[in-house]
């Protein structure tokens, strides 16, 4: 188990730097699959095969899928990667970098009071998280329902583009 | 079975997040912005199911599917709000989007 | 019925708020609608209440307590209705003038703008009037006279686009709060000193804790009689009341006339216990009034614009009550408010139909001739002009002032000064009355009537001109038929005057002599105005100084400028750099530079907020763990 659950990590952490360092977004995003794929193994080996199973259908598999449909949408050009270059030079990254590492130091510095304590790894199933859910939690089912409606609401209003209509004699725009 | 110390699982989703974090600040494309985004809440996440597996309660899942809803519902909204600006600025350099300055 | 005194001033506050809440969205049929239909309600509620009061012997007061204002160390007003004769009066005259002249604005109004709002504030004005005259405590009087003098100022100031409109009503507000200060001060020591503001409690107290003319009890009337002098527009705080006519007509008419600022009158013969108790300050309310309506009859004379004859023959109107307060002649006071508010209501009606008729003119010398073309505004005016120079016998006017100059003469209070000042007054009254009508309705026409004016401005003009007919006959004196159902019908509430002995076999010689007086002055007006035109511009152009001080109000304004403007700006400009400001110029500089740095961060690139952020959220980490 533990193996697993490091092999997993490093696999995580490299993939991940490799989605931060890539220039092309779509190699980056398949980097990003692969670090979702090894965060459900963690998950998996952590005892929750069922977010374990979400993560995959889900972060990996809907989301990730909406972002490449996005990308094709947008049809970004070999300039990009490019331009990409061009940003990403050594001045801007320094400062935020050093930044990021001071906060993650500070994270990892409070972790080490904790007294170690171990994961057993046994299972909660999806049975559990299911009762918890609609127990509970359930008016935070509801409120995430709201959400997920406002989203689509949002992100149809948002999306939507004019058109433009030729007609016969004058040309018109419409909403 | 041998048995993961609860610290390593949090030093990864640490690192995950700080990792993203980077990314988050150095990059100028609203893309590259909003995939930071999702690998900070999933390092979040992973650190729910931490403290999960810690105490063996289901709570800390159920946390991780909130998470889960909520970064569905940002990347649908923020994937066409991306859209938008790319029709309006025909760039994705987030820096160009700054008229709103006060 | 009785119960249902909380509706009277309850209905013009609901038509208020329906016409302020839903004011322009309403069809502007429904607007007069509302408004005079609240305020004819109340009217309505006002007879009713007043026949059961007339027939009843018992019992002839009506309080209703609605519920307790305010509780705090012993101080607790009730938000209680207090109706006594002396409220009955006052409620009769502002529900039922006020509801004429509702009916006329309804059509002097109705090219307005702002219709509704004009109405809003009428009905918020009678509904504030009636909570001053209703109240059982001194408190709630002080409301209704704050929310009178609110409306004053919206009023005078209704047609705000012109900036002199604002000045006026400026100028009203800020002379009248000079009283109302006086005023507070009043009552204050009236609590500490009784311990209670509820009216029949002070009336019951005053006489036990004071004794006649302590200094405390002069004191306090003094202050409540500043209340009253700034309201009524006494001197010395008459001059806002021409200013006032800046508003329009049935304005002029409602409040500057007939019942706002009455309101002094109201107070003192509320509070005339302690006037009672006070005989120098009962003295200063007398000398005042007699002061004031030869002052301000003497400016009458000389005025150009119809409206601030009115104006000036008000506050010299005004000045007769407030004589009548000063030598204790309170019923005769409150008879002459009520046929003053008839007459004087008309009056002001009537020359806002002029002035509509003759397109915004308001200049007497440009009119003339109207007798023929506006022959019911000229009748009704010429009643109430009749009425207000109280020619003798026909008119109402005659029977209240007569009273007055009787009492100034016989009362025990009054004495020679008080009565040759009310004569000369009244001499003075019939001229610059009757040189108003010559100027006005007799000579040639110099104008063109353009508007004349329909049912709705007519049927207000003659229901008040055949009640300041009538309205007098109800109080005939000794020497004619004696009847006295006024005196009676006050009675109860307010004490009878005490004449001095052996003097009643006088009182035909005071009538004839006043009849003569009043007479006289028509044929003095005809002589001036009439028969030799050319006279009074040749009088003018001989003595231009007086004349012009006359027309200014005997320059109270360049007075009040030089004596309190002036300085007060002096001294404000060299306090404005003071060193108290400094601290509050330092504010504002930091305040500026942070605004400037802040507005310097909002650069509109995301990634500089990103760092914020972070750098925020390092700062209250470190913080956490090192401390």
């Amino acid at each position: 188990m533990l193996i697993i659950f490091y092999i997993a990590s490093f696999v995580a952490v490299i993939a991940t730097i490799l989605v931060i360092t890539q220039h092309n977004l779509v190699h980056a995003l398949l980097y990003l699959v692969v670090s979702f794929l090894a965060v459900a193994m963690v998950f998996y080996v952590l005892g929750a095969p069922f977010i374990a199973a979400l993560e995959v259908i889900i972060y990996a598999g809907a989301i990730i899928v909406l972002l490449i449909f996005v990308i094709m949408m947008l049809n970004l050009r070999q300039e990009s990667v490019a331009q990409e270059k061009q940003w990403l030079n050594l001045q801007i990254i320094v400062g935020p970098v050093v930044l990021a590492i001071i906060l993650g130091a500070e994270l990892l510095y409070m972790l080490s009071f904790e007294p170690t304590s171990g994961l057993e790894g046994n299972v909660i199933g999806a049975k559990a998280v299911g009762l918890s859910l609609y127990g509970p939690y359930v008016i935070g089912v509801e409120l995430s329902g709201i959400l997920l409606m406002a989203g689509i609401v949002g992100a149809y209003h948002l999306g939507r583009q004019k058109k433009k209509v030729t007609h016969r004699f004058l040309e018109t725009q419409e909403e | 079975m041998s048995v993961i110390p609860a610290e390593y699982g949090l030093v990864l989703a640490t690192t995950l997040f700080v990792l993203g974090l980077i990314s988050l600040l150095i990059r100028r494309n609203i893309i590259f912005m909003l995939i930071s985004v999702e690998i900070m809440l999933n390092a979040a996440g992973l650190a729910f199911i931490v403290a999960s597996a810690r105490w063996e309660q289901p709570d800390g899942q159920v946390m991780f599917l909130f998470i889960l809803t909520m970064a569905a519902a940002e990347v649908s909204v923020g994937l066409a709000l991306i859209l938008q600006i790319y029709h309006q600025i025909k760039t994705l350099n987030s820096d160009e989007a700054s008229k709103m300055k006060g | 019925m009785r119960d249902l005194l909380w509706l009277i001033p309850i209905l013009p506050f609901a038509g208020s708020f329906i016409l302020i809440v839903a004011g322009t969205r309403l069809p502007k049929k429904l607007v007069p609608l509302i408004g005079s239909g609240s305020v004819g309600l109340s009217a309505l509620i006002t007879i009713f209440i007043g026949i059961d009061f007339i027939t009843s012997t018992n019992d002839q007061i009506i309080q209703q307590v609605l519920w307790n204002w305010i509780d705090v160390a012993g101080f607790s007003p009730d938000f209680g209705l207090y109706l006594d004769s002396l409220s009955l009066t006052f409620v009769f005259v502002i529900t039922f003038v006020g509801f004429l002249i509702h009916v006329y604005s309804a059509e002097f109004m109705v090219d307005d703008e702002g219709y509704a709002r004009f109405f809003a504030y009428l009905n918020l004005f009678v509904g504030s009037m009636l909570l001053l005259v209703l109240g059982d405590n001194l408190v709630l009087l002080y409301f209704g006279w704050e929310g009178v003098g609110l409306c004053s100022f919206l009023l005078i100031g209704f047609w705000y686009q012109e900036e002199k409109n604002g000045y006026a009503a400026r100028k009203a507000f800020i002379i009248t709060r000079v009283g109302d200060t006086a005023m507070a001060i009043g009552l204050f020591m009236i609590f500490k000193a009784l311990g209670t503001v509820n009216i029949m409690d002070i009336q019951g107290q005053a006489p036990v804790v004071w004794t006649v003319g302590s200094q405390q009890v002069t004191i306090i009337a003094l202050l409540l009689l500043g209340g009253a002098v700034g309201k009524s527009a006494q001197l010395p705080l008459q001059n806002w009341l021409p200013d006032a006519m800046a508003g329009p007509s049935p304005v002029s008419a409602l409040i500057h006339a007939a019942t706002m600022v009455t309101a002094g009158v109201y107070l003192i013969t509320r509070t005339h216990a302690i006037f009672e108790l006070a005989p120098t300050a009962q003295f200063v309310v007398g000398a005042i009034g007699a002061i004031t309506l030869l002052l301000a009859g003497f400016s009458a004379l000389t005025q150009y614009d119809l409206k601030r004859v009115l104006a000036y023959s008000t506050i010299s109107q005004i000045g007769y009550m407030f004589l009548a307060l000063g030598v204790g002649a309170w019923s005769a006071a409150i008879l002459h408010f009520m046929i003053h508010a008839f007459f004087k209501a008309l009056l002001f009606l009537a020359a806002g139909a002029v002035i509509m008729a003759l397109h915004h003119e308001h200049d007497m010398f440009k009119m003339g001739g109207l007798r023929k073309k506006l022959p019911v505004i000229y009748w009704t005016f010429l009643i109430g002009a009749a009425s207000l120079a109280a020619l003798p016998l026909i008119t109402a006017g005659f029977y209240s002032k007569d009273q007055i100059l009787w009492l100034t003469w016989a009362g025990e209070k009054g004495n020679i000064w008080f009565f040759l000042s009310a004569l000369i007054g009244a001499f003075i009254t019939t001229v610059y009355t009757f040189r108003m009508i010559f100027l006005t309705f007799f000579g040639e026409e110099k104008t063109h009537v353009s508007h004349v004016p329909g049912s709705r401005i007519n049927i207000p003009l003659i229901v008040l001109a055949i009640l300041s007919t009538f309205a007098g006959f109800i109080e005939i004196p000794h020497s004619l038929g004696h009847i006295q159902l006024f005196t009676h019908f006050l009675d109860p509430i307010l004490p009878e005057t005490i004449l001095k002995p052996e003097i009643e076999s006088t009182e035909w010689m005071i009538q004839l002599l006043a009849a003569a007086l009043s007479i006289g002055g028509v044929f003095v007006a005809y002589y001036f105005y009439v028969m030799k035109p050319a006279l009074h511009v040749q009088i003018k152009s001989t003595i231009p100084q007086v004349h012009n001080f006359l027309l200014n109000g005997w320059r109270f304004d360049s007075l009040y400028n030089w004596l309190f403007v002036r300085p007060f700006v002096y001294l404000s400009n060299i306090n404005k750099n003071d060193f108290i400001d400094w601290p509050y110029h330092a504010l504002v500089n930091v305040a500026i530079f942070f605004n400037r740095i802040f507005s310097f961060t909002q650069s509109g690139i995301l990634r500089w907020y990103l760092i914020g952020i972070v750098i925020g959220a390092i700062t209250i980490l470190t913080l956490g763990l090192w401390m």
